[in-house]
C-alpha cells in the first residue's frame, strides 16, 4: 500500500500522458493532468510555507543563534502575504487586481523585492569576474579555447570590440569581432548547443522511463514513516 | 518610486553589497527580508494564479469543471505529510507529480530537444536549402553549416562512454569538446554580460535615483 500504489500511480499518469498524444480523444485527459500538476504545486509551496514558519518560528521560541534573523524573514513573509492575500491599501478594494498600482502589495515588490533580487544577481558580477580570472589561466588546449570565445564574446559585445578591429577592411568583415562573436554564437556555439541538448534529452528521456516502468523509486524515501 | 521607497530600496541595495567586505549583520538582515518577501511574493502569486485563477473559477463557472477537485484531492493529501502517523499517503500526489512529469517530458524532450535538433542539423552544407543548386550557398554560409554539423556530431560522439575514446573515435570527441568548450565560454560570456548589466542597472539606481549624481 505505501509502495505500491504510488509505483502504479506514476505508471498509469506517465503511460496516460504518452499515449495521449497518439490518441485524441485522450488528449483531454492529458490537459487534466497539466491542470492538477499546477494545482498539487500549490499544495506544495503551501506545505514549503508551513516548514518555513515551523523552522524559523522554532528558532525564535528556542532563542537558537541568529533568531533575530528569523524574526525578521518570519515578518517580511507574514507582511508580504497580508499584503497580497487582504490586497491591503489596495486602491480597488479586495476586487482589486492584486498588483494594482498604490497597492502595499506592489510597494512591497518595487522597493523591497525587485531592489534585493536584482542586486543579488549583481552580485555575482564580482564572483563571476574572480571565477574567470582563475578560469582564464590558459592551462591546457580546453581552457584556452573557452578563454578565447569567452573574450570575443565579452568584446564583440562592447563599443571596445567595434574600436578595437574597426579598422579591417570590409572584404574581411568576419575579422572584426562583433561579427566574429555573431559567427561564433550561430555557428561552433549553436553545434555545442545541439549536442548538449540532444544529450541531456536521451539522459531525460531514459530516467523518465525509468520513473515510469518502476525500475527507478528512490523519489518514494525510506519505508519507516 | 516616492523618497521613502527609494531610501528603503538604497539601504537593502547596500546592504546586500556590503557582502563583499565581508557577510555582516546589514547584510544578513537584508538576505532575511529577502528570503521572506520571496516566499510571500510566490505564495501570493500562486494562490491567485493557480487556486482562484485556475480552481476556484473552474468550479464555480456556470459550466463547473468538476475534474479539478481531483487535483485539490491531491494537493490536500500533501499536506498530510504534517501529520506523521499518515504521512505516506503524500507519496501519492508526490507520485502523481512524477508520473506526469515523466510522461510530459519522454513528448517533450523527444520532439524538441531531439527530432527538431536533429532535423535542423541535418541541412545542406553547400546551399541555403533542399532544392537548391549545390554550391548556391557562400563560403561563410558553407564553413557555418560544416561547422555546425560536424560540431554537434563530434559533440554527441564525445557524450558516449560506453566506447573508449581512442583512435579515430577519440580524435573525434577531442574535437567534440573543443566545440563544448566554445560553448562554454560563449555562456559565460553572456552570463558576465547579463550580471554586469544588472550591476549597471543598480548603480544607475544608486547614483542616479537615490544621490542624484548622475542624470
Amino acid at each position: 500500500m505505501k509502495r505500491q500504489v504510488p509505483v502504479i500511480i506514476t505508471f498509469i499518469v506517465g503511460a496516460v500522458l504518452i499515449v495521449s498524444v497518439f490518441f485524441p480523444p485522450a488528449e483531454r485527459l492529458g490537459e487534466n493532468f497539466s491542470v492538477f500538476f499546477d494545482i498539487i504545486a500549490v499544495f506544495a509551496f503551501f506545505l514549503g510555507g508551513g516548514n518555513l514558519i515551523r523552522i524559523h518560528g522554532n528558532k525564535i521560541y528556542r532563542r537558537q543563534k541568529d533568531w533575530a534573523f528569523s524574526a525578521v524573514t518570519l515578518t517580511g513573509f507574514i507582511v508580504m502575504l497580508a499584503a497580497g492575500l487582504f490586497k491591503i491599501a489596495n486602491p480597488n478594494g479586495i476586487t482589486g487586481d492584486v498588483a494594482a498600482t498604490g497597492s502595499l502589495f506592489q510597494t512591497l515588490y518595487y522597493n523591497i523585492f525587485y531592489p534585493l533580487g536584482s542586486t543579488m544577481y549583481a552580485l555575482l558580477a564580482f564572483y563571476v569576474a574572480s571565477a574567470s580570472y582563475r578560469a582564464f589561466r590558459a592551462k591546457n588546449k580546453e581552457a584556452t579555447i573557452l578563454l578565447i570565445a569567452a573574450f570575443i564574446i565579452l568584446l564583440g559585445r562592447t563599443p571596445l570590440g567595434v574600436y578595437a578591429t574597426g579598422w579591417v577592411p570590409e572584404s574581411f568583415s568576419l575579422l572584426q569581432i562583433p561579427n566574429l562573436a555573431i559567427w561564433i554564437m550561430s555557428s561552433p556555439n549553436l553545434a555545442g548547443q545541439r549536442a548538449i541538448m540532444i544529450g541531456i534529452a536521451l539522459g531525460v528521456i531514459s530516467m523518465s522511463l525509468r520513473l515510469i516502468l518502476g525500475v527507478e523509486r528512490t523519489y518514494l524515501g525510506v519505508d519507516n514513516e | 518610486m516616492d523618497t521613502f521607497g527609494i531610501w528603503v530600496a538604497a539601504f537593502l541595495t547596500l546592504g546586500i553589497i556590503s557582502f563583499l567586505y565581508r557577510d555582516n549583520p546589514w547584510y544578513k538582515v537584508c538576505e532575511s527580508i529577502f528570503v521572506g518577501i520571496s516566499a510571500g511574493y510566490w505564495f501570493v502569486t500562486l494562490f491567485y494564479d493557480n487556486i482562484l485563477g485556475l480552481f476556484w473559477r473552474g468550479v464555480t463557472s456556470p459550466d463547473p469543471h468538476y475534474m479539478l477537485l481531483v487535483g485539490a484531492v491531491l494537493g490536500f493529501m500533501m499536506l498530510l505529510r504534517l501529520v506523521p502517523p499518515i504521512g505516506w499517503i503524500s507519496r501519492w500526489p508526490l507520485a502523481f507529480v512524477v508520473g506526469a512529469t515523466a510522461g510530459l517530458y519522454i513528448i517533450n524532450y523527444f520532439s524538441s530537444n531531439v527530432m527538431l535538433q536533429v532535423q535542423s542539423t541535418l541541412a545542406p552544407l553547400f546551399s541555403t536549402k533542399f532544392g537548391q543548386p549545390i554550391f548556391e550557398a557562400s563560403l561563410y554560409d558553407t564553413i557555418g553549416n560544416l561547422v555546425i554539423a560536424g560540431g554537434t556530431f563530434t559533440g554527441l560522439v564525445y557524450f558516449f562512454f560506453s566506447k573508449e575514446h581512442k583512435g579515430v573515435f577519440g580524435g573525434a570527441a577531442r574535437i567534440g569538446i573543443w566545440t563544448i568548450m566554445i560553448t562554454f565560454g560563449a555562456s559565460f560570456g553572456y552570463t558576465v554580460m547579463s550580471r554586469m548589466s544588472l550591476l549597471i542597472g543598480r548603480m544607475e539606481f544608486i547614483f542616479g535615483d537615490w544621490l542624484r549624481l548622475i542624470r
